[in-house]
């Protein structure tokens, strides 16, 4: 066998990190790999659009997003930054550690594609680790807003295990029965729960570190001082600037 | 029967509608290059399963180039502005939260009626896709419930939306590629070359260096594909069943099961898991498309040592 066909994962690296779009990246790498396979150009283009349409599940999640469109029309960022606001004692380490509890307990008893960063990160976890926050500057919004989607892929990809009935499990279990080994999917959840503790344990740890760390703390901030004007804008629409007059009225 | 193929058809409506507004968005400079890409998305979802595999390659590279080439641009839509949305926040308090559960608790309480009740027996829905489902059953709730009390304008859920998938742009349809791009390696036999190569760097006899090839193979064969479904079949036939469960007796359920997981911190430091790590940079806003995975890496690391640790002590081989 050649391993010619490997040359399209140095396309991708490489690709990757001169920062090329990763549009053409993935397309270029996939047509070196199949044209270096021996495949013919159009069976190539073929090969590629057959598992795109084979995949287009991955595109039904974005039908949530005029629902949390409209939710934040209304205010909801706005709204779960004054909730947080308003408990003494919140901080955005400790804020995320609960949520990443919820995240991993939900998605062990099945519950995966409840949370996610379009359901949830990104309308109500992330605003409200920022109002735990206090003023942060913008590095620090940077880095809250990234360890939020952070803290929701930790908590997804080591709790699902635990629940028998996904993919990964079934998976696991057909190459093991392949090769002549019966397990139970029951056994393969038990064997997630170690992992997953660590997890928790580690993940966990660097949430806490971080409010011990975090200058916006030391420089008196605080987390729920009156910021009321001072509040950082929860997600910031960029530049846009609608006609508030006309949109007034709808609200 | 509710299948798959109905599910597309919402998410296909919603592309072309964007796509249409975005045509027709004149504060976006290139708006015809934006309306065709979300219009191709669109094209996909609507009459993917009647154009042909070549009909779908010609798709992808549409996307690819209009991506590629700078064509997608970000409308305008209009929405309110942030003291609004303060303004709306404070008068309307926490019930402004209610629409925001009614997706997430539709999803829950569905799969769990189907899971748990006679209704599962009935053969309405594709088996296995039930939560998908109940996802959108959620977003159809929750809009009713928007539109009826907020009454927002007419055209104000699709200029939402496509305020939110401007800001994600090409970014949206990036894991739907790269998992194509999987599947275009695994027919051109890339996994078969990695595992062949993986097996010829261990030395013989010892447990605790096969342990680690096998779980950093699996890390570093997942950040390539982008996906541990894709590394642990290659990396199970080279390493973990003929050396590890053959040769030195471990434990099948613990080795697949934390193998598995190991692939998962490969997943948590990798650009190719795009879903997971570029798009929330994206849908977040953040300056840098790689801040998700460096805010990951530090979890990532420690735990591909434990999940070593637990395969080395627990998994019947030490």
């Amino acid at each position: 066998m050649t391993a010619l066909p490997l040359l399209g994962i140095p396309i991708v690296v490489l690709g990757f990190a001169l920062r090329l779009n990763p549009m053409l990246v993935v397309v270029a790498s996939g047509i070196a790999t199949g044209l270096l396979a021996g495949m013919s150009p159009v069976e190539v283009v073929a090969a590629f659009g057959k598992a795109f349409n084979d995949n287009r599940i991955i595109a039904i999640v974005w039908v949530v997003l005029p629902v949390i469109g409209l939710l934040e029309r209304y205010g909801l960022q706005q709204r779960a930054a004054e909730v947080i606001r308003g408990f003494k004692g919140a901080t955005t380490g400790r804020l995320l550690l609960l949520y990443l509890a919820y995240r991993q307990l939900t998605a062990a008893v099945g519950l995966h594609s409840t949370a996610g960063h379009a359901q949830t990160v990104r309308p109500l976890v992330a605003p409200m680790a920022l109002a735990a926050a206090g003023d942060p500057t913008p590095e620090e919004a940077e880095k809250i807003k990234a360890l939020a989607a952070a803290t929701d892929n930790v908590g997804l990809f080591f709790g699902e295990d635990i629940f028998f009935a996904i993919g990964s499990i079934v998976l696991i279990q057909q190459v093991l029965a392949a090769d002549g080994y019966t397990v139970a999917p029951l056994q393969l959840a038990l064997w997630a729960i170690p992992s997953a503790i660590a997890a928790f344990v580690i993940h966990g740890a660097r949430l806490l570190w971080w409010d011990q760390s975090s200058p916006s703390l030391s420089r008196g901030g605080g987390s729920r001082a009156a910021t009321d004007g001072g509040a950082p804008p929860p997600l910031a629409d960029g530049e846009r600037s609608p006609s508030p007059s006309k949109l007034g009225e709808d609200l | 029967m509710i299948t798959l193929a109905w599910l597309y058809i919402p998410a296909g409506l919603l592309f072309a509608a964007v796509a249409l507004r975005s045509a027709a968005d004149r504060a976006n400079p290139k708006r015809f290059g934006t309306a065709a890409f979300w219009g191709l998305m669109a094209l996909s979802l609507l009459v993917g399963d009647r154009i042909g595999d070549f009909g779908n390659g010609l798709v992808v590279l549409g996307l690819a180039a209009l991506a590629g080439f700078g064509l997608v641009g970000k409308g305008s839509p209009p929405t309110t502005t942030e003291p609004e949305r303060k303004a709306s926040a404070a008068r309307r308090g926490n019930r402004l939260f209610l629409p925001a559960l009614v997706i997430p608790l539709t999803a829950l309480a569905g799969t769990l009626a189907w899971t748990y009740t006679p209704l599962g027996q009935s053969g309405w829905i594709e088996p296995k896709r039930e939560t998908y489902v109940f996802l959108i059953l959620g977003v159809i709730l929750a809009l009713a419930v928007i539109v009826i009390w907020l009454k927002p304008p007419a055209l104000a859920p699709i200029e939402e939306g496509r305020r939110l998938l401007d800001a994600i742009g090409w970014a949206a349809v990036l894991p739907q590629l790269l998992a194509a791009l999987g599947a275009v390696f695994a027919l051109a036999g890339v996994g078969e070359i990695v595992g062949a190569g993986v097996r010829s760097v261990i030395p013989d006899g010892s447990v605790f260096l096969t342990v680690c090839v096998f779980a950093l193979g699996m890390a570093l064969f997942t950040m390539i594909m982008g996906n541990a479904f894709a590394a642990f079949p290659v990396m199970a036939a080279a390493i973990a069943v003929p050396l590890l469960i053959v040769d030195y007796g471990g434990n099948p359920a613990a080795i697949g099961a934390v193998g598995m997981l190991a692939g998962f911190c490969g997943t948590l430091m990798t650009p190719m898991a795009a879903n997971f790590n570029l798009v929330p940079a994206a849908l977040l806003e953040l300056k840098d498309p790689y801040g998700v995975i460096r805010a990951q890496i530090p979890t990532a690391l420690p735990l591909l040592l434990a999940n070593i640790a637990i395969l080395y002590w627990f998994a019947g081989l030490a």
